[in-house]
């Protein structure tokens, strides 16, 4: 398929690999802070084509893996009551809460539904007027426009049993915090390129500027992660620091100016729990005061419900660089995709998952 | 999560005021909500993410940088770089 094929070229990929190694004279820690990247570099072994120099780690950019124990407790006991249809992205089913999680609920009888799209639940919603449709909507500024765009139809439609759970998270906050750490180890960073389509990757030249790192808003498939990693690279040698564009195809500086727009008319910018790492200022989003007939949380009073996190997972250094998977005791023993300990470990996207599905379980000097 | 698919729009229609596009994954077609790009027409590629295409695939600017990236190729696969 076009566009996805030839950034997947072997040959390619082998001569992007052997730039990097003429080009690297020391070591360097990169981070790579969308889940979905993850999952690419993982897939395709691409830390084996690297020179040792180079160390990969992995951001917190899974919205399932960052979502706080409380708004899957929240989910749960809203998804259990009666008359209640609950609506969810397929990943969120299996991320255990303090005491059960969505695929127990729905084996106990609760109304529990897989979408593709939020505009399914709107439809959900149309067709069944004497029931209550709840959407749990996760994601980051890729995904909170859709969410938005949902609640706006359903405005329109006039819908009065439609509601969303609303888990949004914004990366750049995520990004100050990991760079302000006085622990980080990050040297580049490749700038997530599906959240920056929407938002432009202005905010991540700001975050390039202030703490003199250089960024590369990078794409997903293969080819275009070894030349962000080549371009990051580059800029590290050279002893330059800026904000470079691999994913020039999709990204522009101002983003998608629709999209913007009908998030920030349903939502604005608050406080959010992250999950393993703790509250983040002005990290989410909530309803917009005109938008609150459609919280969930309001209409089942559920922000009363809170959660204290598990203390035996690693997840939190694992999703801010500062540990890897396999530093865990508890990686692939105690805690596996079948039974997850913590979030990373629960989506294909989370570095835990990854590691596991991909047989990451060794270190490189073992596999080789 | 944010998985987002390049697809091509085959067709697109306006339904109850909203512009729909039938897009092309391979041999798979599907449908899309096109609120978010409305530059893009029939025969552009755009970046499917969760029903709604998040953006429009610039084809300009993916031949520019991949000719880069060939050309940037080329001269290792002559100094001996091998087959995968």
């Amino acid at each position: 398929m076009k566009y996805i094929d030839e950034y997947r070229d072997p040959k390619l990929a082998q001569s992007l690999a052997l730039e990097i190694h003429k080009r690297v004279t020391r070591p360097w820690v990169l981070m790579e802070i969308c889940g979905g990247q993850t999952h690419t570099l993982m897939k395709y072994g691409i830390a084996d084509l690297l020179p040792p120099e180079i160390e990969l780690v992995h951001g917190p950019g899974c919205p399932v893996c960052v979502a706080p124990l409380e708004i899957v407790d929240r989910a749960i006991e809203i998804a259990a009551r009666p008359g209640v249809i609950f609506v969810s992205y397929g990943d969120m089913l299996r991320v255990p809460g303090s005491r059960s999680d969505l695929f127990r609920v729905r084996a106990a009888g609760g109304d529990v539904r897989i979408a593709y799209s939020p505009l399914e639940a709107v439809r959900l919603a149309q067709e069944n007027p004497t029931r209550q449709v709840v959407f749990f909507g996760i994601g980051f500024e890729t995904t909170a426009p859709a969410n938005a765009m949902a609640v706006w139809h359903a405005r329109r439609a006039g819908l009065t049993n439609f509601a969303m759970l609303v888990s949004h998270v914004l990366v750049p906050p995520a990004v100050r915090l990991i760079l302000s750490s006085p622990a980080n180890r990050v040297q580049g960073f490749i700038a997530p390129g599906h959240v920056c389509s929407i938002m432009g990757h202005r905010e991540y030249e700001a975050l390039s500027a202030e703490f003199r790192v250089p960024m590369v808003v990078g794409g997903f498939e293969p080819i275009d992660l070894l030349q962000s990693i080549a371009m990051l690279v580059d800029q590290l040698e050279d002893g330059r620091c800026q904000l470079e564009n691999q994913y020039s195809r999709s990204v522009t500086r101002m983003g998608n100016l629709p999209a913007q727009k009908v998030m920030e008319e349903v939502f604005e910018v608050t406080d959010r729990q992250w999950r393993g790492i703790g509250l983040i200022p002005a990290s989410g989003h909530r309803f917009r005061e005109e938008y609150a007939a459609f919280d969930a949380e309001r209409l089942f009073g559920a922000h009363e419900i809170h959660a204290q996190e598990p203390p035996e997972c690693i997840s939190a250094l694992v999703l801010q660089g500062l540990k890897k998977p396999v530093d865990c005791p508890a990686f692939g023993t105690g805690c596996t995709p079948e039974q997850p300990l913590g979030a990373s470990m629960v989506s294909s996207e989370g570095a835990c998952a990854a590691y596991y599905a991909y047989r990451r379980h060794t270190s490189p000097e073992v596999s080789r | 999560m944010c998985l987002a698919v390049p697809g091509k729009i085959i067709e697109t229609e306006v339904v109850n005021g909203v512009r729909l596009g039938r897009v092309q994954f391979g041999g798979i077609f599907r449908q899309a909500y096109l609120d978010f790009v409305p530059e893009a027409a029939v025969g552009d590629f755009v970046l499917v993410h969760v029903g709604f295409a998040i953006s429009r695939i610039d084809a300009e600017e993916a031949a520019e940088t991949y000719r880069l990236l060939e050309q940037a190729g080329a001269p290792q696969e002559e100094l001996g770089g091998s087959d995968s």
